[in-house]
């Protein structure tokens, strides 16, 4: 019998987490075939088998986090039969009572219907070890407590593990489970926001005929590859706005505010699948609009391709959502702790606007706050919005 | 301006001030008066206080305590003196069918203020007979109360509110703290209802009482060179429980180690682990563990009777358990 062990991937590497399995019990293996990938601390990495034999079985499960060395299959060595105490170690095969347990529980999986594979542990019809205090801590949490993986012991899952899986921004997870474990990464986060952060909201009908004839005037100039969007311009609005309203923009830590000394702009970007990630725009104030529009556009190629640095994951210390042309009138959202505000935008839309004892269609975005009552009050909050709408009536200027 | 001195000298203290303070107060028991008592507890108590108030008993454990029962009933405030919870069981009708249950009985209107004090526990090589710890039996009855100190202050100050009591107290004095020394704190009093924090901590709740106090303490000092931060909660009185001091530390610490020399079937810590499992289940992150006494009568030998017992070592691995 051949031990597959996980692999040291680099100097530093002490631990990985099994993404996926290119193999499945019985498959035969030929040396340097990838056979799994795991998830370092830096970047998934196919690894590969160095022996030839056939798949017994499969130890590790994808999510599982294991020390290098960790035993992860079993391979039969050529001419190699299965052992006897193998083939009964699978006494649940057939048996209906055990399929029936087996599908009413997303923790445990099928077994094959050849047999060859007996469940990774937890055994079928045993029930996982979740710490009372886990489960508690988990249902506050939001995390789906029984996809983890315990540390416990015999595999317990505790309250250490349900908090590490909601700290952690983005859960390795096998490809399937993804958008289950973002959700969970959501859940988590909004959970905590909403328990622990006490909103107010604050909104500002903003008219933006002004800056949208100067987009189109400035557009009309460019080529088609350096084109600015509407957003850009929002954004830039913020990142501005933001320099004299510093009790927005920063976090709040150990119980108190920590004012940031740039405006990293997280960008709540949607994901086709599902979801949605907020990366940063690093330092946007201090940048010139074409640039802050080249860099939206790349952050938003990169996040739907999956190839953020972690530095644009964790920096952001206010976030903008944007709910685009398909979106509602305004959004009034939830703060991406440990952060302390959040402006969102609704759709640009031809309203009717009041002016002067006239009316008239303009076109008009719904800007609102969402921000920590902890750290600043609603009046300031308005007069934040107001200055927005007063540098989107100055486009030029922001074009600097 | 606290003081050094030892448990046995806090509790002479706290006796001597009683018998001073209130001419109703006796001490009656098996050699407490020309002998100084079995353990020098009441050591020149006969000179200064005169037979008619400290009282030689004869070896009749069921007759003194009896004795004692009719003398609160008659207006006094006895302190009876029963040389181990091993020779108490002869008085058990005393204290459990009688003493216990005179309030109720009566429909109120008697009771029978009486304090019962009283060894416990092993280490001192006495053998079987002399070593047992028993006090979960009587933290089993309703009608009394029961008390453990465990440390110089309690030994100084958990009498007076146990002779100002309308009911009967015991009080179990583990024999293997009366060499303890230490500072008694400057203070008035302390209450005999609640719980008492000895150490903070936030990984792991180490519940004892008693003769155990000392060992899981420094079972937590061990620990906390390992980085395992242990909050030692002293239960002092075990009956009634403070189930929301025990509820406090565990809600903190999510793990909990109950420690007593109890033997473990159906002993005092049972009681403990029970209390938990009812009030702070969803606390927990880890099977209550417990450390116990062995299932044995306590052995003679030295290092029979050390195995036997709970020991600083044994309270870590079992703490280390919890984190394996």
């Amino acid at each position: 019998m051949i031990e597959f062990r996980l692999p040291s991937l680099g100097a530093d590497m002490d631990e990985g987490t099994l993404l996926e399995w290119k193999v499945k019990p019985g498959d035969r293996v030929e040396k340097g075939q990838v056979i799994a990938i795991v998830d370092t601390a830096k970047a998934a990495i196919d690894v590969e088998c160095w022996q030839e034999g056939t798949v017994h079985r499969l130890i590790a499960e994808p999510g599982q986090k294991m020390p290098v060395g960790t035993v992860m299959a079993l391979l039969l060595e050529p001419g190699e039969t299965v052992p006897a105490e193998a083939a009964t170690a699978t006494p649940h095969t057939g048996s209906n009572e055990s399929r029936e347990v087996s599908s009413g529980s997303g923790a445990l999986r099928e077994v094959g219907a050849g047999g060859t594979a007996p469940p990774p542990a937890p055994e079928a019809g045993e029930r996982r070890r979740i710490s009372p205090a886990a489960r508690k801590r988990a249902a506050e949490l939001g995390v789906a407590v029984e996809k983890l993986i315990g540390s416990g012991p015999q595999g317990a899952v505790t309250l250490e593990d349900v908090e590490k899986a909601a700290a952690r921004p983005a859960p390795a997870a096998p490809p399937g489970d993804r958008f289950l474990a973002m959700r969970q990464t959501i859940a988590a986060a909004m959970s905590r926001s909403k328990r622990e952060i006490p909103h107010y909201y604050v909104s500002e009908d903003i008219p933006l005929a002004r800056m949208l004839a100067w987009l189109q005037e400035t557009n009309a100039q460019r080529p088609m590859t350096e084109r600015l969007l509407p957003a850009a311009v929002l954004l830039k609005a913020v990142a501005r706005a933001l320099a004299n309203y510093p009790e927005l923009n920063g976090h709040y830590r150990d119980g108190a505010f920590q004012p940031a000394q740039a405006v990293h702009l997280g960008v709540a970007i949607s994901l086709r699948a599902g979801g949605l990630i907020a990366p940063a725009i690093l330092d946007a104030g201090a940048k010139p609009l074409t640039k802050l529009m080249q860099e939206l556009a790349d952050l938003v190629r990169r996040t739907r391709a999956g190839s953020l640095k972690s530095a644009e994951l964790s920096a952001a210390t206010i976030t903008v959502t944007n709910l685009g042309d398909q979106g509602s009138h305004g959004v009034f959202g939830v703060i991406t702790p440990p952060q302390v505000a959040l402006v969102g935008f609704g759709r640009i839309a031809e309203r009717p606007w009041a002016e002067n004892g006239g009316l008239k269609a303009l076109p008009v975005v719904t800007a609102s706050l969402s921000a920590d009552h902890r750290v600043s009050d609603g009046h300031r909050g308005a007069l934040f919005l107001r200055e927005l709408s007063d540098l989107l009536q100055q486009p030029e200027e922001l074009a600097r | 301006m606290s003081r050094k001195l030892t448990y046995r000298e806090a509790m002479r203290e706290a006796m001597r001030e009683a018998l001073q303070r209130d001419p109703r107060v006796i001490l009656i028991g098996e050699d407490v008066g020309r002998y100084g008592g079995t353990y020098a507890f009441s050591k020149g108590f006969l000179d200064e206080f005169g037979p008619e108030r400290i009282r030689d008993t004869p070896l009749a454990e069921l007759g003194f305590v009896g004795t004692g029962i009719g003398a609160a009933l008659g207006g006094l405030r006895p302190i009876v003196e029963v040389m181990t919870v091993n020779f108490s069981l002869l008085a058990l009708d005393q204290i459990v069918n009688t003493a216990a249950l005179f309030h109720h009985m009566s429909g109120g209107q008697f009771s029978v203020p009486l304090v019962i004090r009283m060894a416990t526990g092993a280490g001192r090589q006495l053998a079987a007979q002399h070593s047992h710890s028993l006090e979960g039996w009587y933290a089993h009855i309703p009608g009394i109360k029961v008390l453990a100190p465990a440390t110089i202050e309690d030994a100084r100050h958990m009498l007076a509110p146990a002779l100002a009591d309308p009911d009967p107290v015991v009080i179990f004095e583990h024999a293997g703290l009366f060499n303890l020394e230490g500072e008694l704190p400057d203070i008035d009093g302390v209450d005999i209802a609640s719980a008492k924090l000895r150490r903070t901590g936030r990984d792991v709740a180490l519940i004892t009482y008693g003769g155990c106090l000392p060992k899981t303490l420094a079972a937590a000092e061990m620990l906390a060179a390992e980085g395992i931060e242990a909050e030692v909660l002293d239960l002092r009185v075990l009956r009634p429980l403070d189930t929301a001091g025990i509820v406090a530390t565990v809600a903190k610490c999510h793990r909990a180690v109950v420690i007593d020399e109890n033997w473990k079937s159906g002993g005092f810590a049972a009681e403990v682990m029970a209390r938990i499992m009812e009030n702070a289940f969803y606390e927990l992150d880890a099977p209550v563990a417990r450390v116990c006494a062995e299932e044995v009568p306590i052995p003679y030998a030295k290092h029979l009777e050390e195995a036997a017992l709970p020991q600083a070592e044994k309270i870590v691995a079992a703490v280390k358990e919890m984190f394996a």
